[in-house]
């Protein structure tokens, strides 16, 4: 009961003094609410890159072409023995008359040279389409499947895709820098608003501590005022990154510049993103001023 | 029955100052006893070390039976409890009011709200500032705040009343007022340590005085033997 009313009661001062100290607090929740604006906007900017990349990685696909010669049963056993190579994510069969099919509908003059053709004067290849797990590892795949006797040759857009992937491997590396370092600046520059606010009230600690309040119930109440520092800071990036991505993904109808930049979807993704914002705000709120707190307690 | 013991204790600062000296004291229960000296004779040492916010180097120190010298740091808000402290420039919060200002030293421990008010009350009435509870401090004169003061000080009805230099800061009619106000505190039996420059106002109060000098009790006058005209 005892508890429970000091817990109370810290909680009401935690939020009284956000008030009573507003010019103070003000300084805080713009500093915090800027900051994590711009993390909001690295974390949407960063998600969609990845989300780029990974949907371009997935279109890269190997292409094995079979021997002519093979029968249908060495086709069969082929594609078991390429499917439990472990850097397979699927494999699928595509004969030489289903390609000619294809290849019909891309233009009219081609499709009358097609015609001519008869399955044995057809002079293409069965293949095999095969999507890897890992790109990193598809010239790898690709020499493997080479080596196997029934495969005339192997294709996966050498030398472009190894490129692709060095310049993507770049800018995710980038991307994670930027964001660890932004987080970190946050961090930082949150913790020492919350800290100036705190040593602002050096004095109210002081006395605290004369008339016998424990370290515990001293740290408190600032522990929630950060707390509620953090949130307060949070709404205006929660909103803006809510109703802005939204209205910029409206307004450029879920791709940038061309269908290769496609956006991420708005929901769920702008209430993981608000959720993040309101978590980090909070923590880094109340971390700081623990922080804070703590340099002026004798412990 | 000794209510404060000091035994040998001396205190060097670290940064290599002295500040007491081989002092032995004893203060009985319900005592008032007025610390005096010179600016740097060790009355603030000496006062800090009763409320455990300084260690004294070697040597004990005694209050109501807890060697305050041993106190850690992390229990020391155990023995504040049992101590009031008023100090020369009040040390009330600016943004509460009179009233929870008191109520803070009363809300830490978890007491019910009912009590805390009556408790609260019946010190503001004690200091005679029943009326001004809604006031904030800085609306209030000197001497109405270090009663406030007094009042945080004694709401939780501390066995020791410790003060440093409380009318330092205030007029002779204005300390004259707050002293005697202590003075009803310390009727009612409670202890009083107050470390004081205004010798005036020791000749007036007719208590036992102790007089430091260098960090060294060089005299103890008992009570009522202390006058201001010896020339010390």
């Amino acid at each position: 009961m005892k508890a429970f009313r000091i817990f109370g009661r810290n909680i009401r001062d935690g939020f009284k003094s956000v008030g009573r100290n507003l010019s103070l607090s003000l300084a805080s929740i713009s500093c915090i609410t800027i900051t994590l604006l711009i993390v909001a906007i690295a974390l949407i900017v960063s998600y969609n890159v990845e989300s780029v990349t990974k949907r371009v990685k997935q279109d890269f696909t190997v292409v094995a072409f079979i021997n002519t010669k093979a029968t249908k049963d060495q086709v069969n056993e082929l594609k078991n023995e390429i499917q439990n190579y472990n850097n397979i994510e699927s494999i699928t069969y595509q004969s030489k008359k289903e390609i000619a099919d294809e290849m019909k509908d891309t233009s009219s003059d081609l499709s009358k040279i097609i015609d001519s053709w008869s399955d044995e004067t057809n002079p293409l290849y069965d293949t095999f389409l095969i999507k890897v797990k890992n790109t990193e590892n598809i010239s790898k795949t690709a020499k493997q499947i080479s080596d196997l006797q029934m495969i005339t040759d192997v294709k996966y857009g050498q030398g472009m895709v190894e490129s692709l992937l060095s310049i993507f491997k770049g800018v995710e590396k980038a991307m994670i820098i930027a964001m660890l370092a932004l987080v970190l600046v946050a961090l930082f520059l949150i913790t020492n608003t919350i800290k100036i606010t705190i040593f602002s009230r050096k004095r109210e600690i002081e006395i605290m501590r004369l008339v016998g309040a424990s370290n515990f119930s001293i740290k408190q109440p600032f522990v929630i005022e950060g707390l509620c520092l953090g949130f307060l800071g949070s709404l205006i990036p929660i909103i803006i990154t809510i109703y802005g991505y939204s209205a910029i993904y409206n307004h450029f109808s879920g791709q940038l510049f061309s269908p290769f930049f496609k956006l991420v979807s708005a929901e769920p993704f702008v209430y993981v993103v608000a959720l993040i914002l309101m978590g980090l705000g909070i923590i880094v709120g109340m971390i700081g001023s623990y922080k804070a707190v703590r340099k002026y307690l004798k412990i | 029955m000794e209510f404060i013991k000091f035994r040998n204790v001396d205190k060097t600062y670290k940064n290599g100052v002295n500040a007491i000296y081989n002092m032995n004291l004893d203060i009985k229960k319900g005592e008032f006893v007025f610390v005096i000296g010179a600016s740097g004779s060790g009355k603030s040492t000496l006062i800090k070390m009763l409320y455990r916010e300084e260690k004294p180097t070697s040597g004990e120190i005694y209050v109501g039976g807890v060697n305050v010298a041993k106190v850690k740091n992390s229990k020391v808000y155990k023995l504040r409890r049992k101590i009031g402290i008023v100090f020369q420039d009040y040390k009330l919060l600016p943004k509460l009011t009179v009233y929870e200002n008191v109520a803070f030293a009363l809300e830490i421990y978890g007491l019910p709200t009912e009590e805390v008010k009556r408790k609260v009350l019946k010190a503001l009435d004690l200091v005679g500032l029943k009326a001004r509870s809604k006031s904030y401090p800085d609306q209030l004169s000197g001497g109405e705040q270090q009663r406030v003061a007094i009042a945080r000080a004694i709401v939780n009805s501390p066995k020791l009343l410790i003060c440093d230099e409380p009318t330092g800061n205030l007029d002779p009619d204005t300390s004259l007022e707050v002293m005697k106000v202590i003075e009803k505190i310390n009727d009612l039996g409670t202890t009083i340590v107050m470390a004081t420059h205004d010798r005036e106002m020791v000749d007036k109060m007719k208590k036992r005085v102790v007089l430091l000098d260098n960090g060294k009790l060089i005299k103890d006058y008992e009570k009522g033997s202390y006058s201001n005209y010896e020339g010390v």
